[in-house]
């Protein structure tokens, strides 16, 4: 470490600062000089770690909102506009990653989708996959539809479409609408039951990761988890879109 | 820190230009002491340009040598604005190719949008510089919230020839809530109904201890006074048509006196209950007609009721009800109508701020917000602006599908990371598409810029891994870059923006994209069905190919073949449940045939075979982003 070109040693020391602070919980630093205010170079970090967080489910969203807002008063561009080019690169790249962690982390489920991304769950080519796999190996495509909702969506198809056929008539069938809106309100009380499941889903994972800082979590456990909250966000997306298709009609017809 | 920054209002009808004076916010004024710079250009008879209230009268005399509502054309190309064109006496460049900058003819000579904005631009910097008596050369310049990347970027040239470096594009609204945040230290949930000369947007934002964070933003980039006036334009050319047999359609300057009338009248009906259209004509007759406010409000109603369909838009994507705004801000000189005011009243429950001058307002935010960038001011270091990107960022899929990777609505900067490969062995090149609009389909989306990565390592299809990192800006414009990350080799991408290589106006592209979002649902569903059907089809083709062919008996053969048939029948048809069950029906067929495979695959592995020759298939190898898992 000879090199004292003016690059090379800012790199240095951020690079110092950044592993100092990750061991300590602090991402402060890591970011932007605690006494001058500079923006540090963006470096790859999942967004957990850019604030500074633990791969926990359950957040305080009102702690994370502050830390958004506290850090948007450093990083954001508009602060910057008088700094060096790259330096107003930096501020744009760590503004960015700031924004992008946030709008993951304060939704529920982007950030449960995200999360298992980290684990290595491959969401985006989960159906892609199934069908390519069902094919692969000539069997069917694994039914995402919940087996105890197969009735009910089938009877939903129904009257959704004869909803639509009767639109097309000029027809009004108010007993149409009057089931429409039970199974929209039906649909709604699973969607509220799934995200509690996701709640006690979340409570396993942390519950988990708890554990496994001590050594005892064992990967079968693991697992088990993530394919429970993945089953979770497949069917908690399945009865969203239904929620939607319902609305979608009963909008259509004016009701 | 020494040089002044100014803010711009650039607008459709009339621009500022202001600056934050100690801590508080200014009109520069112009020669005349007016504050309002109307946005005309006009070419005298010694070819002089002439900007401003000077330029008007040219409107009335010489109308082939004045420009108007230059705003409207901003980053469009000719197929945008050809409805635009027969409302305004404008002539475009008749030797333009599809897809160049549109230029529009001001006496002899053409220009660019963005040159006869910089034209008013210039303008405002020689008045400001008249003010401080010293050059001025930053600027913060302020756009309509639902611009689009190309708009925006033909703000940016327009300032960029006027000699202006921009430091910041801002949304109109939200300089709007800058101006009137900046005394009231509040907390809370904002509207701003901004509703301009040309452009309407809606912006809902929190503010939270000097933070001004947007959180949902809609609007139309074709709607405002200039539709109102077309309407009565309209009205009183048919009655000189018919109450005096004269067709004075085509005539610029009586077209142009019957506007400044109906401009006028459009006014006083603000505060009066009636007024008065009073035209001169060539013929020497006169045009007259009494209206009354209640026949204004009557007629314009139509117009006005656009603007609630973005309002209602805007709290959806905010997660609330009207009634969780707190304040209620009106921005732009058409909302001086008593009428809209009501509406704004009416659904929102609450009586809108009308304080600041709607004129002036959003010039005014632009100078705090210079004021934020310059980082000298007391009154404004606590401020900062987390604004949105008022349109989706996707990539053009497979089968014209647009993969959303940017949602709107997100704080920028934002910015999404997404995956490529190639397609065919040894390939070199990759097209990438990227579109702006919340549209399905690729072909309904505004074409932003059709990206190529060059210089991917010559490797087999499927095996390079190209990343290519989309960033939007604070001042919401795309940057992208590109990496192919086997060979850690930067690919080259030469960007072309495309002006309207779709013409479908971004507001319609909302307004439709909710009126026919069961219509792209299916259109979506035959495109996803028939990629499926060629899947299995090119999958079949192999196994025919494979060992495991010859082990199935004649009769299994011949019900593959009709099966297939049956497919290849349905599949450029339009009605996805039929391929659906087609390829279900196929997939049965062949579910012995796929397990010899795998079968036969294991065995080749082992003896040291490669899985290639026996692969069951990857599907259709033109390039594509891999999908992401909808969870909305």
């Amino acid at each position: 470490m000879t090199d004292t070109s003016p690059t090379a040693a800012l790199s240095i020391v951020s690079d110092k600062s950044t592993n100092a602070c990750w061991s300590c919980g602090s991402m402060r630093a890591a970011h932007f000089c605690q006494s001058c205010g500079t923006v540090q170079p963006a470096t790859p970090v999942d967004y957990f770690q850019f604030f500074g967080l633990d791969r926990n489910l359950q957040l305080d969203l009102a702690a994370l909102e502050r830390d958004f807002y506290a850090l948007s008063r450093k990083l954001h561009p508009d602060l910057h506009a008088g700094d060096a080019d790259e330096q107003q690169q930096w501020s744009l790249e760590k503004s960015s990653q700031l924004n992008d962690a946030y709008r993951t982390l304060k939704d529920p489920i982007a950030r449960t989708e995200y999360l298992l991304r980290l684990q290595g769950v491959d969401l985006d080519e989960q159906s892609t996959n199934a069908t390519e796999a069902a094919r692969a190996s000539g069997t069917a495509k694994k039914q995402v539809v919940p087996p105890d909702m197969l009735e009910e969506v089938f009877e939903l198809n129904m009257q959704i479409e004869e909803l639509r056929m009767n639109q097309k008539m000029g027809a009004s069938d108010p007993d149409l609408i009057c089931q429409l809106e039970e199974h929209k309100a039906s649909f709604r009380q699973r969607l509220a039951s799934v995200d509690k499941e996701l709640q006690a889903g979340w409570l396993q994972w942390d519950g988990l990761l708890t554990h496994s800082q001590s050594g005892t979590a064992s990967d079968e456990e693991r697992k088990k988890v993530i394919d429970r909250l993945v089953d979770i966000l497949n069917r908690r997306s399945y009865i969203r879109n239904l929620v939607r298709d319902v609305n979608d009609a009963l909008e259509a017809v004016g009701a | 820190m020494s040089e002044r920054i100014v803010g711009i209002d650039l607008g459709t009808t009339n621009s500022l230009i202001a600056f934050m004076e100690g801590g508080t916010p200014v009109v520069i004024p112009g020669e005349d002491g007016v504050n309002l710079v109307p946005s005309v250009v006009a070419l005298d008879a010694a070819n002089q340009t002439i900007v401003g209230n000077a330029a008007r009268k040219f409107l009335i005399e010489t109308s082939d040598r004045a420009i108007y509502s230059v705003k409207r054309l901003m980053g469009r190309g000719v197929e945008d604005v050809h409805d635009e064109l027969k409302f305004f006496p404008f002539r475009l460049a008749s030797d333009l190719d599809p897809g160049e900058v549109i230029r529009i003819h001001l006496g002899e000579k053409t220009f660019t949008p963005p040159e006869i904005s910089a034209y008013i631009l210039r303008q405002l910097k020689r008045n400001a510089e008249r003010y401080f008596a010293a050059p001025v050369t930053k600027a913060v310049i302020t756009v309509p919230a639902y611009f689009n990347d190309a708009q925006r970027q033909a703000t940016k040239d327009a300032g960029r020839i006027a000699g202006l470096e921009v430091l910041r594009l801002v949304n109109e609204p939200t300089a709007a809530a800058l101006a009137y945040g900046l005394d009231k230290k509040k907390n809370g949930i904002v509207a701003v109904y901004d509703f301009g000369g040309g452009t309407f947007d809606i912006s809902i934002l929190k503010l939270h201890d000097g933070i001004f964070e947007v959180i949902a933003t809609n609007g139309d980039t074709h709607l405002g006074g200039d539709d109102i006036d077309n309407l009565l334009i309209t009205i009183a050319l048919d009655e000189i048509a018919n109450e005096h047999r004269l067709d004075v359609r085509r005539n610029g300057e009586v077209v142009q006196a019957v506007r400044k009338a109906v401009i006028d009248a459009k006014i006083l009906l603000s505060s009066e209950p009636s007024t008065k259209l009073e035209i001169e004509l060539p013929s020497g007759q006169r045009y007259q007609r009494e209206i009354t406010r209640e026949q204004f409000e009557t007629l314009i109603e139509p117009v006005l009721q656009r603007t609630m369909a973005p309002c209602k838009q805007a709290l959806k994507d905010a997660g609330l009800e009207a009634d969780q705004i707190e304040e209620v801000v009106l921005v732009g000189g058409s909302t001086r109508i008593p009428r809209v005011r009501q509406l704004v009243e009416k659904l929102f429950h609450r009586v809108p701020h009308t304080e600041l001058n709607p004129d002036e307002v959003v010039a005014l935010g632009a100078a705090v917000q210079a004021s934020i960038l310059g980082g000298s001011s007391e009154a404004t270091n606590n401020m900062l602006l987390l604004d949105i990107t008022p349109l989706s960022l996707g990539i053009e899929a497979l089968g014209g599908v647009v993969a959303k990777i940017i949602h709107r609505n997100s704080t920028i900067p934002a910015s999404a990371t997404e995956h490529f490969t190639t397609g065919i062995d040894g390939q070199t090149n990759v097209a990438i598409h990227v579109l702006q609009g919340e549209r399905e389909l690729a072909k309904d989306c505004r074409s932003l810029a059709r990206f190529d990565l060059r210089g991917i390592p010559p490797m087999p299809a499927g095996l390079p891994r190209i990343e290519v990192r989309l960033l939007i800006d604070a001042n919401g414009i795309l940057q992208v870059s590109a990496r192919e990350q086997r060979s850690g080799k930067e690919a080259q991408i030469s960007v072309q923006p495309s002006y309207g290589l779709t013409d479908d106006q971004v507001e319609t592209m909302i307004l439709e994209s909710f009126d026919y979002a069961e219509q792209d649902l299916e259109q979506r569903q035959v495109i996803e069905a028939r990629n499926e059907a060629d899947t299995i089809l090119v999958a079949l083709a192999k196994g025919r190919k494979s060992p495991a062919w010859s082990a199935l008996t004649e009769s299994e053969k011949r019900e593959i073949a009709e099966q297939e048939q049956a497919l290849l029948e349905v599949k450029d048809g339009t009605d996805y449940k039929k391929i659906r069950s087609a390829i279900d029906t196929l997939n049965q067929g062949t579910t012995r045939l796929a397990e010899l495979m795998m079968d036969t695959a294991v065995t080749s592995a082992l003896k040291g075979q490669s899985m290639e020759t026996v692969n069951v298939g990857q599907g259709p190898t033109a390039p594509h982003p891999i999908g992401k898992a909808e969870f909305e």
